[in-house]
């Protein structure tokens, strides 16, 4: 049926038909109008091109950078940026700064993909479970996510470093492990106010348990609003991560991490302030981008705003 | 390269002068010395116990000792202080010291000869962590008062083997030697502890200052001494303030608001290079920055790899970079200054000789595990030395932690290699022989985790018994000539690459003088200073 | 005790107090779980870490009977519940236990840091609310427009460049080389000691003591640190008000009240912003709290003594005495204000009330 039907219609009709014909295709012609006002709104869309240009200079790390990250020239320490060869200068250890930040994305963005994958997901199981299943299971679920959410983040963090040994992958889930609360917070609140719609008591009515309809019931109409607080959270991972490299817990020397380069960067401030500037720079325009996308997915997913404005 | 580099300054200065709003340069008060520094390790007060950097600071200027040196001529050795003068018996092992007439506390009360021996039996009877200072003589708890014995004005001391006096003296200038207050402290006394409890916040000294007050991580405030034996100091009032960022005091000594900043890196020195009314001085220090592998790895123990890890530090490269002007390179385990101190320096940065070493012991492809703290200075000679043996096709790997997230597993053995730092316990040639030369029982049963030797699982190869038969010979000069030859053999044998040792540049105003850090043998003296 | 047995024994009373009663103690039975269970966690990790708290209390080169002396004075012998009880037992007595690293009452440290903490932490609220909340109205109402993206990026900024670079160049310009404020520390070194200690916060205990001199030196001292963390305060603020305000933007009754013909002005402020204000007063409180956990960064920057510093300070070098102190009361704190905006948001929105 829809093979015959895509044939006598443009790709692009298919996409935007009132009367879809399948519930596959309702999805993608809602997926396809979300997209139009997102392509419409054009800080989202730098915000994007920003984040696909990170993807692109991570892939392309040793292509792209100039130097090997790595080797040092103990005799051309903290030279300033435009020194030759050295685009953006060079570090306490004499390496090519630019080189180190191209080969940082790739750290960066597996910080950003990790937490991104790690901490929403918990919110969201606690939170739908507590909510969906309520009574004494709520109370208990709720009362560790207070836990976690009184703690001080730090503390936390780095005890959890401190117990499985500094890293990245550690430092990954030390943030998750101090980002989830407020995710289930969220999934909470939404789930309740779904659960006790006529949507779900029909289906309810069907004979579907508890599980089925969490997951493919509950989690659908959760997920827009995590995602839209996930991308504006990630200038804060960025960060976190940087603060915990900060402390000597993050990435382990030599990764360039961005993190770690201002770290090392801050004995140098006052005289030699690019070493830590330039990284800096990086963090907030990638920060920059993720928000301004935040921003856009906001007005295309957020049910409340419903897409107009 | 200049223009560039200060052109954040440039722009910030520039808009200064428009306004036309030079800030005037602050002052501290004429009789008081204000100084920043790190001192978050200071966890007691208390002679008997304190064992830190800034803890022997704020101690040498509270108590004093029998025999101490003098801040103005480190050179000249021990000397008297409390103790006027002293005699040796015929065997060696008996000292005799007379106490000097008419020395007071802050008190008011008299330094008696029973004072004296009180506080040092008190030390061996706590037995905390510096008490083996005092105990390697034989005191124990059970004999404290029949070794050291005060009899009207004088104070005996007998160890239990006949060792050079110059070694138990040199001891008695630690911290621990450090003369309490006997009735003032015992007022204080909770449960039987001598004392230890009100110590550890409040003092009872002799010295040229007492405690005013010590706000954890935030200050120690001092005030002169009246009755000082040596008349009261210049300075009334010493504050010395925890500050623990570099740039932070850089900036506050740029603007006068304090007169000392003692924590600058490398490229904050050379930032204050020119400032108005600004001195750098460099002092040598004892502390010794080495590199150690464990002699449980099958391949690190091999002593061409032992040999080749050596030639695989860029000791001139670090030297003159990141560690410039706070380091000089030095390879054997006796700082300079001390008696049988040895200029040797065999090893330089090698890749081929390091290469030929390893082919010929048949390792290829080593990776291994360093543990480092987390502390930049350290961490940027790691980096170096992961960059120079990978030249040699060694792959170093960092484990990075607080200081004692990786002195817990060193101490357990459990690291292949540990970069790090040992500071000497007390003026004598012993302290760094008995820990880097001196291993009697390898086993891990033993435990000896004070012993550095231990803690790399390392026998010592026969050193063992030469540093035992060092520290009773009696002779200076022969004594000497031991030393210097127990570290020409530890330089070929020893698990241990000795790298540099600890210059500490500190910045003053230029109206302070005489401040005298303490060399390499002990620690700061603010009784001296004058502005 | 008594006051629960009043409530099953006595006559009921109107349905509106028991309901009100209920709530009462549900919440202070989940602070109690909420506190009891902080407690723990934090005694479990003060077990797990790899750091030998014995060690630093007696140093690294402490012989083998030292050591042990001090693992059984430290009670570590015993099995970690038994330890636990006893902890509880003496915080419920007001006792946290002796700081392992400077041999004083955790309690007495707390005093010391915290109001420093405190006065920090509010001054810095206070210029995040004062000029995140206007900020964040004018980019909602300004949506889009040049005005919008200037204070995305303003706020960004805050947001994204690390504290320590702000505060260490805002001391090389405005202290270093204008001189236009106090440096590190809390007051300058002749203003130390000066004023009776009674609340711990200089800035009110000089007005107590009536010491003008004092107080002026520690308001020099303070403007820096608390306008840097009153920026990152007031970044996250902006943005949620923006976000809650462009909410209430395209809500129905906003239209209707422009069809009305109310002055643009009436609108934003009165009904938009109106309604807002009980969800930016969960946003302020959270913002409040984060920044009295203590800005490890900043304080050390700073040389300010405060809560940050003192427990990551302890945390590393395993004084768990002083972590267990200093997170029972930040968490204390956090959960006090969490039901404090919960109170506001019944009492402002009785839909909320359940």
């Amino acid at each position: 049926m829809t093979d015959t039907n895509m044939q006598k219609q443009t790709l692009r009709e298919w996409l935007m038909t009132d009367t879809p014909t399948s519930r596959r295709h309702a999805k993608f012609a809602a997926l396809y109008s979300g997209w139009l006002t997102l392509k419409s709104n054009s800080m989202a869309m730098i915000g994007l091109g920003i984040l696909l240009l990170l993807v692109l200079i991570a892939a392309a790390a040793p292509l792209l950078a100039p130097m090997d990250p790595f080797v040092q020239n103990l005799g051309n320490r903290l030279q300033p940026p435009g020194t030759e060869g050295h685009l953006l200068g060079t570090d306490s250890l004499g390496r090519d700064i630019l080189s180190r930040m191209i080969y940082g994305s790739r750290i960066t963005l597996y910080i950003v993909a990790l937490v991104a994958l790690i901490a929403p997901i918990v919110g969201l199981l606690v939170g739908t479970v507590a909510g969906y299943t309520g009574g004494w299971i709520d109370t208990i679920l709720m009362r560790i996510t207070d836990i976690f959410l009184a703690f001080p983040r730090l503390v936390l963090a780095l005890a959890f470093v401190a117990a499985l040994g500094a890293g990245i992958e550690n430092a990954v889930l030390a943030i998750s492990l101090t980002a989830w609360p407020p995710y289930a917070r969220i999934a909470r609140a939404e789930t309740l106010t779904i659960r006790n719609s006529d949507y779900i008591a029909a289906i309810k009515l069907q004979g579907a348990r508890a599980g089925r309809i969490i997951t493919r019931h509950i989690w659908p109409l959760c997920i827009s609003s995590l995602i839209v607080r996930v991308t504006l959270d990630m200038a804060g991972v960025i960060l976190a991560a940087a603060g915990l490299g900060f402390l000597g817990l993050g990435a382990q020397p030599p990764s360039p991490e961005w993190g770690a380069m201002i770290a090392e960067g801050r004995r140098f401030i006052l005289d030699h302030w690019w070493v830590a500037t330039m990284p800096g720079l990086a963090i907030f325009t990638v920060s920059l981008a993720f928000n301004l996308l935040g921003d856009g997915l906001r007005d295309v997913l957020d049910p409340k705003e419903g897409g107009h404005s | 390269m200049k223009p560039i580099k200060n052109i954040m300054a440039g722009v910030v200065m520039s808009f200064a002068a428009t306004l036309a709003a030079a800030p005037v340069v602050a002052e501290t008060p004429a009789n008081m010395l204000v100084i920043a520094n790190r001192i978050d390790d200071i966890t007691t007060l208390d002679p008997a116990e304190s064992f830190e950097f800034a803890g022997s600071d704020v101690s040498r200027n509270i108590y004093g000792k029998l025999v101490n040196f003098d801040p103005m001529n480190l050179d000249a050795g021990y000397g008297p202080d409390l103790a006027a003068s002293w005699t040796v018996s015929e065997d060696g092992k008996t000292i005799t010291f007379t106490m000097r007439e008419g020395v007071k506390f802050a008190s008011g009360n008299p330094v008696r000869a029973e004072d004296a021996a009180w506080s040092l039996q008190r030390a061996v009877i706590l037995n905390k962590t510096p008490s083996f200072i005092l105990t390697q003589f034989g005191f124990t708890a059970d004999n404290a008062k029949d070794m050291i014995k005060a009899e009207g004005n004088t104070v005996s001391i007998t160890t239990d083997k006949r060792y050079a006096t110059s070694f138990v003296l040199n001891c008695l200038t630690a911290t621990i030697g450090g003369i309490l207050d006997k009735e003032e402290v015992m007022k204080h006394e909770v449960d039987g502890d001598m004392g230890n409890t009100w110590l550890k916040t409040n003092t009872a000294g002799s010295g040229a200052y007492t405690l005013v007050s010590w706000k954890p991580n935030e200050s120690v405030t001092l005030k002169s001494n009246p009755n000082f034996y040596l008349g009261e100091p210049a300075m009334k009032r010493v504050v010395v303030k925890h500050v623990a960022e570099s740039s932070t005091q850089r900036l506050m000594l740029e603007r006068g608001d304090i007169d000392v900043a003692r924590d600058l890196n490398p490229d904050d020195v050379a930032g204050l290079a020119g400032a108005d009314g600004v001195a750098i001085d460099s002092a040598l220090r004892g502390r010794i920055m080495y590199i150690s592998v464990n002699q449980k790895h099958p391949e690190l123990s091999k002593p061409e790899v032992r040999q080749a890890i050596k030639y695989l530090v860029d000791y001139e490269g670090m030297q003159n970079s990141f560690l410039k002007g706070q380091y000089v390179i030095h390879q054997n385990f006796l700082p300079a200054t001390y008696l049988g101190a040895i200029e040797d320096q065999p090893f330089s940065l090698n890749i081929e000789k390091a290469k030929e070493l390893l082919a010929a012991a048949g390792v290829s492809n080593l990776t291994i595990t360093a543990g480092v703290r987390e502390a930049q200075e350290r961490l940027e000679i790691a980096q170096s030395l992961q960059n120079t043996f990978a030249q040699a096709g060694i792959t170093l790997n960092l484990t990075v932690g607080t200081g004692k997230q990786i002195l817990t597993k060193y101490r357990a053995r459990e690291l292949d290699m540990y970069i790090g730092a040992w500071g000497p316990d007390y003026p004598d040639p012993h302290t760094n022989a008995g820990t880097f030369a001196y291993n009697p029982d390898n086993s891990d049963e033993a435990q000896a985790t004070g012993l550095l030797a231990w803690r790399n699982a390392w026998d010592t190869d026969g050193l063992t018994e030469k540093v035992a038969a060092a520290v009773v010979e009696g002779d200076r000069d022969v004594r000497k000539g031991m030393y210097e030859e127990i570290q020409r053999e530890f330089l070929q044998k020893a698990p241990f690459a000795i790298l540099f040792q600890k210059v500490e540049q500190t910045g003053r105003r230029e109206n302070v003088q005489n401040l005298n850090l303490g060399g390499a043998i002990t620690a700061v003296s603010y009784w001296p200073v004058t502005k | 005790m008594a006051v629960v047995e009043n409530n099953g024994n006595g006559r009921r009373k109107s349905p509106f107090s028991s309901s009100a009663f209920a709530t009462v103690l549900k919440t202070l039975g989940s602070v109690i779980v909420t506190m009891l269970g902080l407690t723990f966690v934090t005694f479990i990790i003060g077990r797990v870490m790899p750091i030998d708290p014995v060690i630093s209390i007696v140093g690294e080169r402490a012989s083998r009977e030292t050591y042990e002396a001090a693992y059984q004075a430290m009670g570590l012998d015993k099995p970690i519940l038994v330890q636990f009880a006893y902890y509880i037992w003496d915080v419920l007595h007001g006792d946290f236990g002796m700081s392992l690293l400077n041999a004083r009452p955790v309690a007495e440290d707390i005093k010391r840091v915290f109001p420093a903490t405190l006065e920090l932490a509010t001054i810095g609220t206070f210029f995040g609310v004062v000029l995140g909340v206007p900020l964040g109205v004018i980019a909602a109402v300004k949506r889009g427009t040049w005005i919008d993206q200037v204070a995305r990026v303003v706020a960004l900024v805050g947001y994204s460049m690390p504290i320590f670079w702000l505060g260490l160049m805002g001391l090389l310009v405005f202290y270093g080389i204008l001189g236009w404020v106090g440096g590190p520390g809390r007051v300058g070194i002749f203003y130390e000691d000066i004023v009776p200690t009674v609340t711990g916060m200089i800035l009110i205990d000089s007005i107590i003591s009536n010491n003008w001199d004092v107080f002026w030196n520690a308001v020099s001292h303070i403007i820096l640190p608390s306008s840097i963390l009153g920026y990152y305060s007031m970044a996250y603020i902006s943005r949620m008000t923006r976000s809650f305000m462009l909410e209430q933007m395209s809500a129905e009754y906003i239209t209707t009240a422009r069809v009305k013909g109310l002055p643009e002005r009436t609108v934003v402020w009165r009904h938009a912003f109106g309604n807002i204000k009980v969800q930016l007063i969960t946003v302020i409180a959270l913002s409040y709290a984060n920044l009295l956990e203590g800005a490890v960064l900043t304080e050390t920057i700073f040389a300010w003594p405060g809560i940050g510093q003192y427990i990551t300070t302890a945390l590393l070098s395993a004084d768990m005495n002083a972590v267990l102190g200093g997170t029972v009361v930040v968490g204390l704190i956090f959960v006090l204000l969490n039901i404090f905006s919960d109170l506001l948001y019944r009492f402002f929105d009785p839909r909320a009330a359940k």
